[in-house]
């Protein structure tokens, strides 16, 4: 049978421009380049390009370049062509169709329907290079109350206090795995985390023993891989996250295929060499909230309620409830993982199919836990989806006390969202373990480029705080009342708990 | 005599002033209707109000509700419900006289109650008597249309009104009260509806606040407050000071300095350069009290029975300005209306941004030092 499927993207190569120096071919992870050193004659596999954009920047003299292809079958609106491929393709292979990165589905974002409210005149705005702005956030559990005692001018603290971690800016780097990402990657964020006073999340593949000098900017992670984890894995990092979900694949597990365990993934994951790794759909020892309490507290008690323990579940319908019941089994933060999720391999239908927003989630959690009178038991940590410094301000005032960035922290480490992280190729050297590969990230420039990141955004957020007449973070935290809804239905704006614009 | 005033300021912003008799000698509202009106350029007369404390010393150990009615349906069921939760001992309109400037639109009726003893097994009781009467403010104000308590303490009471304050005062027939500490409010709104119970101060059982400025974390404080059993109306963003107020000093037993150090801490840098145990110390109630912190620029005044805390935004964005004399300590957001009532001014300044002045019965008057 004919294979009619037209590709994506074609290769244009500027004949003149090209040198010949076969260097695209090196560069390009996916065999698109090929040379007939007989013939003479170039061919390129326009069918396999992701349009990664590495050959083009990798190209001497610029010969080439990447575009759309204007081959698309005939359009129909609902028999996209997007659905007629996907139908192709498994019509071919009989198998689940495998991607990487967040829902690709037009879905609205809620982001880009929420305003920032600004002084003018009765409330000044504050100008962040003239005064303090403070963007310092404590996750963690934090009393109801806090007993002082006074004497004179004498003033001393009785009530003990759970352990927080320290934030400078409320924009944490987001777990993703040591065997999913290669060590290059994971060694830019802790070093730019270190350096900007902020965290990383080791993801569920351990920690590399490169990664020890930072331990103290990680958040190390159990999952229901169990890889790695034994008390000193534990006892190294700053505080511990179990992943009960993930908002990319909510409901399921992962799999990394043996042929990515590698020597030095084997011994971080602390699982033989060249076997899969398969992280199960539920842990096999949660089958309730009691077994999230026991687990919580076996984790306190191995580290001697010295690390906060977090509890990271994707955005479901039922949000709300599942976290305070997180937070209620004892857990010191909830991470809430919305649709929009990056991962570095997922089943496409559960991708894009599956969970909520992260801004409602936010929203329902934060007034669920306020209503049950316990939002100070935990923090709540969103990501899934953040996009820029806006999107942090907006969470935050849906009641957020952090955030998590994946896809943006890998997009300033060179990421072009070509979204083939499953297949171990990434020609930017991140989601590799490709010694090739690997050389493309250089972890120094990483590292320099994601604290850029971070502290752009935390610029951005003064900036932001000083036009809302705001010195201090906290002070946007649930502070819905500064933010408005531009083109939101009744109950969207109920559930979110905004005013439309101009009200 | 009373100054009749016209309106003639261009610049117009709220205004607040204070006294309080050191040694709790009873003072007639004389002066801190002089105070007001010398600040009269500050205010449009959408609002103006009074707090006395210690003008019902025959009753003083009753709970006085100042109620605002809208028609008399409103007061047959609030009263209704009045008798169901508490003993009334006495209740008698407020002495008003007619003034043109103020359309009288209320019925203003105050009650001395109690809370007898057989009451304290029911649901509403939670803890304490004021639990029980915070919870019964809340539910006048808001189950029953057209009613507001615009006062709840005890031997203490709130004469407010759309309007000037000097009409405000006029109407009330403030000047034949007595009280050891009085304060006062004059309005330029600009964010929230110039109605009676709009009016400053805002009060709820001993707390009284007035308010210049604008709390730009209204929404913070509200939820972190509505967590915690509270009911915020949105009349005015000042209702949640009284509330935070209320909440760490008489419910959890914080001090007026420590509150005040939760609710305008000092800067992360600040702290961090201070000792031990006073870092901790400080640390702690900033990651605890994260969410009452206010934000904003504003200068309040906040009285209970026995204090008056003079406050600024941590920057200072609005002004209030301190001072004492033998017997009287003064807080208003100008010199000059503390001048036009006292000619010995031992000690006058301008308290730095965030630090609480606490003046209370008996006791030197201090700026603590915070920042
Ligand atoms: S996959 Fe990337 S490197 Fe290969 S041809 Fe396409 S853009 Fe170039
Ligand atoms: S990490 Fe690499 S493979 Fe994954 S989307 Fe980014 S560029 Fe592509």
């Amino acid at each position: 049978m004919v294979r009619n499927f037209p590709p994506d993207f074609v290769v244009r190569v500027d004949k003149e421009a090209c040198i010949n120096c076969m260097r695209c071919i090196r560069e390009c992870p996916f065999g698109v380049h090929e040379y007939d050193k007989e013939k003479k004659r170039w061919k390129r596999h326009h069918d396999k390009c992701v349009a990664c954009l590495r050959c083009a920047y990798m190209c001497p003299t610029q010969a080439i370049s990447i575009e759309r292809s204007p081959m698309e079958y005939s359009p129909h609106p609902v028999w996209t062509n997007r659905v007629r491929k996907d139908i192709k393709t498994q019509a071919e292979t009989g198998a689940v169709i495998l991607t990487a990165m967040g829902n690709e589905l037009p879905y609205m974002s809620y982001f880009d329907r929420l305003v920032l409210d600004a002084c003018q005149v009765t409330n000044p705005s504050i100008d962040p290079l003239r005064e303090p702005m403070e963007l310092r956030t404590y996750i963690g559990r934090k009393p109801e109350k806090v007993e002082i005692e006074e004497e004179d001018s004498s003033i001393r603290l009785r009530t003990k206090l759970a352990p927080n971690l320290k934030l400078e800016t409320p924009i944490m780097f987001a777990h993703m795995s040591y065997g999913s990402i290669s060590i290059e990657a994971h060694l830019s964020m802790a070093r730019a985390a270190k350096e900007v006073g902020t965290y990383m999340g080791t993801g569920e593949g351990g920690m590399h023993v490169e990664l020890y000098p930072y331990a103290d900017h990680i958040i190390t992670q159990v999952a229901s891989g169990r890889f790695a984890v034994h008390e000193e894995y534990l006892k190294r990092g700053a505080a511990i996250e179990i992943k009960i979900g993930q908002g990319a694949k909510p409901g399921i597990g992962g799999h990394l295929p043996g042929k990515k365990v590698t020597e030095e993934i084997s011994r971080t994951r602390m699982i033989p060499e060249g076997s899969d790794a398969i992280s199960p759909a539920p842990h096999h020892d949660i089958y309730s909230i009691e077994d999230l309490s026991r687990l919580i507290y076996a984790l306190k008690e191995a580290t001697r309620y010295k690390k906060p323990v977090f509890v990271k579940i994707a955005a479901v319908h039922n949000v709300a409830p599942i976290a305070v019941g997180i937070i209620r089994a004892g857990a010191d933060a909830v991470v809430i993982d919305g649709f929009r999720a990056g991962t570095g391999a997922a089943p496409q239908v559960h991708r894009d199919h599956h969970g909520i927003p992260i801004e409602a989630a936010i929203a329902s959690v934060d007034r669920r836990l306020r209503e049950e009178g316990i939002r100070h038991w935990g923090s709540i940590i969103a990501s899934g989806g953040i996009r820029s410094s806006a999107d942090v301000a907006k969470a935050i005032a849906l009641g957020a006390d952090a955030v998590y960035i994946g896809t943006a922290a890998l997009i300033a480490l060179g990421c072009t969202v070509c979204k083939k992280c499953y297949t171990g190729k990434c020609a930017w050297g991140i989601a590799t373990q490709d010694p090739e590969l690997r050389k493309r990230l250089d972890p120094e420039e990483g590292a320099r480029r994601a604290a850029n990141l971070l502290r752009a955004w935390s610029h951005e957020l003064k900036e932001i705080l000083g036009a809302l007449g705001l010195n201090s973070i906290e002070s946007l935290r649930s502070n819905r009342d500064r933010l408005r809804g531009v083109g939101l239905s009744e109950p969207e704006l109920r559930v979110l708990g905004v005013k439309p614009a101009g009200e | 005599m009373l100054q009749k005033l016209s309106c003639t300021g261009y610049v117009r912003m709220c205004g607040l002033g204070g006294i309080l008799n050191r040694y709790g000698e009873r003072m007639p509202g004389r002066e801190i209707i002089r105070m007001s009106c010398m600040m009269r350029d500050r205010y449009d007369g959408r609002g103006g109000g009074f707090a006395g404390y210690g003008i019902y010393p025959r009753y003083a150990e009753y709970y006085a509700l100042h109620l605002f009615f809208r028609d008399e349906i409103a007061k047959e069921r609030t009263e209704e419900l009045l008798k169901d939760r508490v003993a009334i001992i006495k209740d008698e309109p407020v002495p008003m006289r007619r003034v043109k400037e103020i359309p009288q639109e209320n019925i203003v009726w105050r009650y001395f109650v109690e809370v007898p003893h057989r009451f304290r097994d029911r649901r509403e009781y939670l803890e304490k008597e004021e639990d029980y009467i915070t919870e019964l403010v809340f539910t006048i104000n808001d189950c029953i249309d057209g009613a507001f308590v615009a006062s709840s303490g005890k031997n203490m009471g709130v004469f407010k009104a759309t309007g000037m304050p000097d009409a405000v005062a006029e109407m009330y027939k403030v000047e034949k009260y007595r009280a050891y500490c009085w304060i006062t409010h004059g309005r330029f709104p600009t964010n929230t509806p110039g109605w009676w119970g709009g009016a400053h101060p805002f009060n709820l059982l001993d707390w009284s606040v007035v308010h210049n400025g604008e709390i730009s974390s209204y929404g913070t404080n509200r939820r972190y407050l509505e967590a915690h059993g509270y009911k915020c109306r949105l009349l005015t963003d000042t209702e949640v000071v009284a509330y935070l107020f209320d909440l760490l000093v008489r419910r959890q037993g914080l001090s007026m300095r420590t509150a005040a150090v939760a609710l305008t801490p000092p800067f992360w840098k600040q702290i961090e350069r201070m000792p031990e145990p006073k870092r901790s110390a400080f640390t702690a109630l900033r990651m605890t009290y994260s969410q009452a912190m206010l934000n904003g620029p504003f200068a309040v005044i906040i009285t209970n029975r026995d204090t008056m805390v003079g406050l600024n935004d941590r920057i200072k964005l609005r002004p209030l300005i301190a001072a004492s004399s033998e017997d009287c300590v003064y807080l208003a957001s100008e010199e000059a209306a503390i001048r036009e009532v006292e000619n010995d001014i031992e000690k006058l300044w301008a308290p730095r941004a965030g630090n609480p002045v606490i003046a209370r019965l008996n006791e030197e008057v201090r700026e603590e030092v915070i920042h």
